[in-house]
């Protein structure tokens, strides 16, 4: 009997760290132990297949050299930053509008975040179409007799990021308006009533006590969104092919050119690790700025 | 009693086993002939295969042009469990085989006498360090240049043999209202479009120094900054709205008389033929201004395998492959012409003809060279560096010059 109940103590105590082990393990190694390997081959001159000599940061050096790495990295910054932005903002506009109590809430809430649930591809390949000069937007308007009309960005190098800008804000905006919305109910009824009462223009009401109180979904929602625009991928291989010449290209296909269609693994694992590097350089102070305010 | 019957069955069964392992020449073939003419003429090389008594296992694997394929085979190769064959083409048969991972075939192939029947050029790519280790299956030539018969005829334009005259033509057709070049802004089609450029501007001798052996004098020359001139005026011959476009939509413009030129692999002959159109009548073939003969030859390299069944199914098929036979019934369903010289041409239309006579003349005077676009003349690392800067340079307001210097850089930065 005693032996049993000293079991089940320790069970009870351990089951915890048991179920959790394997998916533990799992991440140690399929995650950071391939970072860890991804830093090594970065390190040498791996070609075709990986090599295991290392030689240096030849291939960092030789990635800084490379104007299309350098268009990849200005790309990512233009089009992460806009696809945040933007996002958040239209997604924020559109919470606060559905919240003022409409009749077809429901209705419109389900329009909205239905680009949510399409594939990039989908949304690349649709988006294609609209935004070609020969078939979309630009045609049909001048169809309607304005011959001057011009919308070519698609294919022209310097506006075609921002094309995949719009598909993307298409796509996640009405996901950050759900995200928004769920926040501003969440807000204490009571506070909002008490403002009211003193007579405080809406406006204020937004802008003073309920975005404010909003802070963690801010949060997640620039989460969800920094790490959809860092590993973007087939949008862009939808909607551009990351062209016109290179003009799109972001690290994430830069990296996928080198590995497999040029077997350049070490330049390619190079990339990867910049990319990583990025993502912790503006993750990680805010992340850390976040968990200490909450812990004060 | 029992027992023993089953024993006996048991033994049976083991002898029937082991027996079907050397049951015959086995081949385990990865390829990306996925699509309609293309998956019929590997079908083709199957039948023939197990005619011969020969367990054919395929692995196709299809998208992305081949890198879906190089990345199985990578996986395969790493995890020490290589296919017999795998269908890899150009210098990556020596990369492959300075990882030291394919067989010597030289027994076959001297038995056959491949020396005797492939063009040197082409031989050459097949060996590695001497020994024969890839079996080529066709020959691709990239410098061509299609047009519409109508058009031409009605704006009375000539097929054009220098590129001025082709600038003559194209800047005629464009004040005529028709675009005069039908191409598709992707990088690899860019890249086709300049190497013809190096080829007819530069000569040969100046595409083997700048495109084979990467001389930076040749890189940074005035030939090369003609090169990239032109290739700014033909930036002007495109229609606007070229950016993205498939190479096969290309081809269906000058078909349907939307576009008078195409400059294109002679792929693009499958898409006129399969739309009914008539070499000759419908639609002009002729290699582009200048003189060479660019090739893309589709091989297949051969894995250092175990066991003797793959062994044997690994000789079988290289003999196969380099078989009359199949030599024919391929190249005529693909478009390209036989990698053996000695093949009757007489089911083969009129391009594939001049195309052979092209070959024969360009092996006799050393002109015959390897397409870089295609991955024939170069590792993939300075083919893509090459390649950026053209389709950065054809895609932007680059001056020559800034491309040239472009060029030299970004070669210099891919070893």
């Amino acid at each position: 009997m005693k032996g049993a109940s000293i079991m089940s103590e320790w069970l009870e105590r351990h089951i915890p760290k048991l179920v959790l082990a394997p998916s533990f393990a799992a991440i140690l190694l399929f995650v950071y132990g391939f970072i860890a390997w991804t830093g090594w081959v970065s390190l040498t001159r791996s070609r075709l297949l990986p090599k295991y000599d290392i030689v240096g940061f030849i291939q960092y050096d030789r990635l800084f050299q490379s104007p299309r790495w350098d268009t990849a990295l200005n790309n990512l910054y233009v089009f992460g930053g806009l696809f945040i932005v933007i996002s958040m903002a239209l997604g924020l506009l559109l919470a606060i509008l559905l919240d003022q109590k409409i009749r077809t809430e429901g209705v419109l809430r389900t329009i909205y975040l239905y680009p949510m649930a399409m594939s990039l591809i989908v949304t690349g390949t649709a988006w294609k179409w609209i935004l070609n000069p020969g078939l979309g937007v630009e045609h049909i308007i001048r169809g309607w007799g304005f011959e001057s009309f011009r919308f070519d960005w698609l294919v022209n190098p310097k506006f075609a990021i921002y094309t995949v800008v719009i598909a993307g804000v298409w796509q996640a905006s009405g996901f950050v308006m759900a995200l928004f919305l769920a926040g501003l109910r969440s807000v204490d009824e009571e506070i909002i009533k008490a403002a009211q009462v003193d007579g405080i223009p809406t406006a204020r009401i937004y802008s003073a006590i309920i975005i404010p109180s909003m802070a963690p979904i801010f949060l997640s929602a620039f989460i969800v969104l920094m790490h959809l625009a860092i590993k973007s991928f087939d949008l862009v291989i939808a909607l551009t092919g990351g062209g016109p010449g290179y003009a799109t290209d972001l690290p994430a296909t830069y990296m996928y050119a080198l590995a497999f269609s040029r077997g350049d693994i070490g330049q390619a694992a190079s990339s990867a690790m910049v990319m990583m590097a990025v993502v912790f350089a503006i993750v990680v102070p805010y992340l850390y700025s976040e968990l200490r305010t909450r812990n004060e | 009693m029992f027992m023993k019957t089953a024993f006996v069955a048991v033994v049976a069964a083991s002898i029937l086993t082991t027996s079907a392992v050397f049951a015959g020449p086995t081949a385990e073939v990865l390829h990306y002939w996925t699509s309609g003419g293309e998956a019929k003429s590997v079908a083709v090389l199957q039948k023939e295969f197990a005619e011969n008594g020969g367990t054919w296992i395929d692995m196709p694997v299809a998208g992305g042009g081949g890198d879906a394929a190089m990345t199985a085979l990578r996986a395969r190769v790493l995890s020490g469990n290589p296919p017999t064959a795998a269908q890899i083409k150009g210098p990556s048969i020596q990369e492959w085989y300075n990882e030291g991972v394919l067989a010597d075939i030289s027994s076959v192939a001297n038995s056959e006498s491949w020396d005797k029947l492939i063009p040197p050029a082409i031989a050459k790519q097949m060996k590695c360090e001497g020994t024969w280790c890839a079996v080529p299956v066709n020959v691709h030539r990239v410098d061509w240049i299609w047009a519409n018969a109508d058009i031409l005829a009605k704006n009375n334009i000539k097929m054009p043999t220098t590129w001025d005259e082709f600038n003559a033509a194209a800047d005629k057709l464009k004040a005529a209202g028709i675009t005069p070049l039908a191409h598709g802004g992707q990088a690899w089609q860019d890249a086709t479009v300049f190497e013809t450029v190096v080829l007819g501007i530069g000569g040969p001798d100046f595409y083997r120094k700048a495109l084979m052996e990467l001389d930076p004098a040749a890189l940074k020359s005035d030939t090369m900054i003609k090169v990239f001139d032109q290739m700014r005026k033909m930036r002007g011959y495109v229609d606007s709205n070229f950016s993205g476009r498939d190479w096969n939509l290309a081809t269906a413009m000058v078909m349907n008389g939307e576009a008078a030129f195409q400059i294109m692999g002679d792929w693009a002959k499958g898409e006129f033929l399969a739309a009914g159109k008539v070499p000759g009548k419908d639609f002009l073939c002729g290699a582009t201004p200048g003189g060479g003969f660019l090739y893309n030859v589709d091989s297949f390299a051969m894995f250092d395998v175990k066991g003797a069944d793959k062994k044997a199914g690994q000789l079988l098929l290289a003999k196969l492959i380099m078989g009359k036979n199949f030599q024919k019934a391929f190249n005529l369903n693909k478009g390209s012409i036989p990698v053996r010289t000695d093949v009757s041409l007489d089911d083969f239309d009129m391009c594939a003809k001049l195309s052979s006579k092209d070959m024969a003349a360009a092996t006799a005077n050393g002109t015959l060279l390897p397409s870089y676009a295609h991955g024939m003349a170069l590792r993939g690392a300075q083919a893509g560096a090459i390649t950026d800067v053209v389709t950065a340079h054809f895609n932007s307001d680059m001056s020559s010059q800034e491309a040239v210097n472009e060029l030299v850089k970004a070669v210099a930065n891919s070893y």
